[in-house]
């Protein structure tokens, strides 16, 4: 099939950046979306163009660097799915498809589509994470964890940091990546000594970087690939003020 | 390619006294380093994969000043995260006879006697730490009702010692890791170097003290020095283009070490995981696997008939061959990965193959409904099942799924000695990127246990001893500049050449021949042809790639033709190595030693040693032997019929 790419190009933070069309032919349903732009790309570089730059490693929707807002859409319209499982059999021949970076303040463009994301690395930083060196721990059966809790901390532990909820957010907001950090760690035995003081400065660094308020809006839940609910932002905003 | 051989390595620098007391001694002989002056000790640590991002955490905890670097946007990438089945540890919480000697045999065993005794014990011993180091860091396994840890049975074990959080293990155990990172990141241990790619080696007076790194955003090429440098840069899979590695993972930290002196061990040992998503076309960028676990409920067949087209709802039940049930009545369709991967290209080339290409055998679930109900495979399967149809369109519960092997796991890597040292002192290697623990063939669930083992509690106690030593003066000036000077003409020659191909349609090239000829089958004549044409395909590469824009900023094309030339270097080695070793064991598999039932045939006579490869500038790689004595596993052939 054919299809008409409106893609996004940005030299760097300081360029404006503009759209800029490309057709592409020969497109094959079975592609992934990014094999599609790696076809484009060979392209472009033997014309003596610029390649459009962006962030892909896994390619298999767990490693959580690939994202572009696709027709409008982040990660595209497909449910639950990453841009590099997002797969051309969904697009129709002759269609336009746009392609732009997560927009966000707290997620400066590099070039073209890759964004910077060291924000969500920070709120990580800020208390993502149990106080255990190594060599410390306990047997592992010292400490019985529920079933459903278990099984609740790994459904907000799927989350892979692609950005995608502050994407879709209208405000911006990083809610849904920091609640389900704050869920997974709040839900176990081990992570309850620092439960307070990790919801506090995971907050706090949240807001310090920029990112905008909740408004239950659900546009996060709806685009993200690994479908952390939307109640793990009510369990975030209870330990939050509680801690506070 | 010619090689040499040189002297062989006389002492891995195990312990000696009994095996389960090796670890122990070791850890006492240690010298250690007194807290005031790890805070003035450098340590540098390349990748954040499970081996990095655990080494660089524990490092960091320990008080030492740690550097950390790493290709991608955040350390949570590493392709550890992409690990889906689980991972081994000696615990025997089901009391069903398991114990850290049965690991250590079920793990020498696997390797094919090709892995040294004392490195396995090891693994097998701080397997247990392991587990008791993720469940406190919040890694959430699955469990039981009571509570306690769910475990199941994975490929080469008859005792069910794997842990797993669903199909994600590695992401939750990468996480975990990745959290203890950044939580020495705050605490200002740890400085962290994101999209910085380490081009070189900075060796001084015969130590490794640094790396010469580009900053992939600025393009700055930056020296970092340091007391010791530890490389996790992982495995070398995509050597063959297509593999189920993540895009970015490349040979080039290892390989610029391996030039400047490190020796490479066994890199012809190679792993190819029976159960991938065929190649659909031109385009196909990499594959994706489906977990072996598949293999418990599905029925492995391609039609009995060459050429048969039909649809396989229309191949009636006597036109089939369930071909892995026929050869190996006894372990059926889950034969070890080496055995039905080479089962399943020996029917494809018999032209009995499926799908595009007839480059595919079918999986088949149809049995499995009819005797479970398509509820119960739903239960066992569903997100495997979902993510098959998400790639081939196709639905498994009514087709049966087309698969084919691809390259998974390198066993081969830089050799180091018990301490993860390389032969360069100061640099250490851990994970996939070290040729330690697997021997020829790595079984399932142990490449986490290896990369934590080696992180969180082998490395830290080594690195201390050898830094004990310190200090080791200045670093030499001339040193750092001549290897700035190697990584700028390097990118400069890459932008000047100007040609018509870009680097991925020369990657594409490389990584055709080198499945065509050095996959998963590899004979003399196939060897000499790839040792043939991988010279005269780098040198077209060297005249005619075309890396558009210039070294400054963000250039993707530039990064990956810098990755391409290192991996016709490191194409080479592996088919000097594969045809050096006429021998077949674990994943390497040389079609003339082979028993009369056609299964691989080691020659422990000749090989049972470690082929450790010198580089040189001139005349050939040097091959230098480290004998394997088996004390306690007693060698044995392989047979699972």
């Amino acid at each position: 099939m054919k299809l008409t790419l409106e893609v996004w190009r940005q030299n760097g933070p300081a360029d404006r950046g503009r759209m800029v069309t490309y057709q592409v032919e020969d497109v094959s349903p079975d592609m992934s979306f990014l094999e599609m732009l790696d076809v484009l790309n060979e392209r472009l570089i033997l014309n003596g163009e610029e390649p459009i730059a962006f962030d892909h490693d896994c390619r298999e929707g767990i490693c959580g660097m690939c994202g572009m807002v696709i027709n409008g859409v982040a990660h595209g319209e497909q449910r639950a799915t990453t841009t590099c499982q997002l797969h051309m059999r969904h697009f129709e021949d002759g269609e336009t498809v746009t392609i732009e970076p997560w927009r966000a303040a707290p997620f400066p463009v590099v070039k073209d589509l890759v964004v910077d994301r060291s924000a969500f690395d920070r709120i990580i930083q800020a208390g993502g994470f149990i106080s255990v060196p190594a060599g410390s721990a306990p047997d592992a059966h010292a400490v019985p964890v529920r079933k459903d809790d278990a099984d609740a901390a790994f459904d907000a532990a799927t989350c892979i940091g692609c950005g995608a909820c502050v994407a879709a957010c209208p405000n911006g907001s990083a809610s849904l990546f920091t609640a389900a950090k704050i869920t997974h760690l709040g839900l176990l035995p081990q992570g309850q000594p620092e439960r307070d003081a990790r919801a506090k400065a995971m907050v706090e660094q949240m807001d310090v970087e920029g990112f905008g308020g909740c408004t239950n809006t659900g546009e996060c839940t709806a685009v993200c690939p690994k479908g952390i609910p939307l109640d793990t932002i009510a369990r975030m905003n209870r330990d939050y003020l509680k801690a506070r | 390619m010619h090689y040499t051989v040189g002297d062989p390595i006389k002492d891995a620098k195990a312990p000696e006294g009994p095996i389960e007391d090796r670890w122990d001694k070791r850890r006492f002989s240690a010298k250690l380093v007194n807290p005031a002056n790890k805070r003035k000790l450098t340590v540098i640590v390349v990748g954040t994969g499970l081996a990095g991002g655990s080494a660089a955490a524990t490092l960091g905890e320990l008080g030492y000043k740690v550097k950390s670097f790493c290709y991608q946007d955040s350390p949570r990438r590493a392709h550890s995260i992409a690990a889906q089945g689980g991972i081994n540890a000696a615990k025997n919480y089901r009391g069903d006879g398991d114990s850290i000697y049965r690991l250590f045999y079920d793990t020498v065993k696997g390797g094919d006697f090709r892995a040294r005794e004392s490195n396995v014990y090891r693994l097998a011993q701080v397997s247990v730490n392991i587990i008791d180091q993720a469940v406190a860091q919040g890694v959430p396994f699955a469990r039981e009702y009571g509570g306690l840890l769910d475990t199941r049975s994975f490929g080469g074990a008859q005792v069910s010692r794997t842990f797993y959080a669903r199909g994600q293990t590695g992401q939750q155990l990468l996480l975990g890791a990745y959290q203890a990172l950044e939580r020495q990141i705050a605490a200002g241990t740890v400085e962290m170097h994101t999209r910085h790619e380490m081009l070189d080696l900075v060796i001084s007076d015969g130590r490794a003290r640094g790396v010469i790194v580009r900053d992939m955003v600025t393009g700055e090429i930056e020296t970092h020095l340091a007391d010791a440098v530890v490389l996790a840069s992982g495995g070398y899979g995509n050597v063959f283009f297509l593999s189920t590695n993540a895009k970015g993972c490349n040979t080039t930290a290892i390989w610029r070490a391996h030039r400047r002196g490190a020796y490479f061990g066994n890199p012809c040992y190679t792993q190819i995981h029976p159960t991938c998503i065929p190649v659909s076309g031109e385009y196909q960028s990499k594959l994706t696997l489906m977990s072996e676990s598949l293999r418990n409920d599905g029925r492995v067949w391609v039609p009995l008939r060459k050429g048969d087209e039909r649809p396989p709802a229309e191949i009636p039940e006597d036109e089939r061959d369930y071909y892995l049930e026929r050869i190996y009545p006894a372990f059926g369709n889950l034969v070890p990965r080496d055995i039905a991967s080479r089962a399943a290209k020996n029917v494809c080339d018999e032209g009995r193959g499926v799908g595009p290409g007839g480059l595919g055998v079918y999986l088949d679930f149809a049995d499995a409904i009819r005797r479970l109900g398509q509820h119960a495979v739903e239960q066992k399967y569903g997100n495997l099942f979902e993510m098959y149809e998400r790639i081939t369109g196709e639905n498994p519960y009514n087709v049966p799924m087309r698969i084919y092997p691809a390259v998974h796991y390198t066993m081969g890597g830089l050799w180091v000695d018990y301490d993860l040292q390389s032969t360069i002192p100061g640099l250490f290697v851990i994970g996939e990127a070290n040729f330690s623990d697997h021997g020829a063939n790595r079984l399932g669930a142990s490449a986490l246990m290896q990369g934590l083992a080696d992180g969180y509690f082998v490395l830290p106690t080594t690195v201390g001893d050898y830094l004990a030593a310190g200090p080791f003066g200045e670093v030499d000036a001339e040193a750092v500049d001549e290897a700035v000077g190697q990584v700028r003409s390097k990118i400069d020659r890459l932008l000047a050449v100007n040609g018509d191909r870009t680097a991925d349609s020369f990657h594409r090239e490389l990584g055709k021949l080198m499945w065509d000829y050095c996959g998963m089958e590899r004979t003399e004549e196939s060897l000499r042809k790839a040792l043939e044409r991988i010279p005269e395909l780098r040198k077209e590469f060297w005249e005619n790639v075309k890396v558009p824009g210039d070294g400054e900023g963000l250039n993707q094309a530039l990064e990956r033709a810098g990755r391409v030339a290192d991996f016709f270097d490191l194409a080479e080695l592996m088919c000097v190595d594969a045809l050096h070793r006429t021998e077949s064991c674990g994943g390497h598999f040389r079609a003339e030693s082979q028993d009369a039932d056609g299964e691989a045939l080691r020659d422990d006579e000749n090989f049972a040693y470690v082929a450790a490869w010198e580089f040189q500038e001139e005349g050939g790689p040097v091959l230098h032997r480290e004998d394997l004595n088996y004390e306690y596993v007693k060698m044995t052939q392989r047979s699972y019929k």
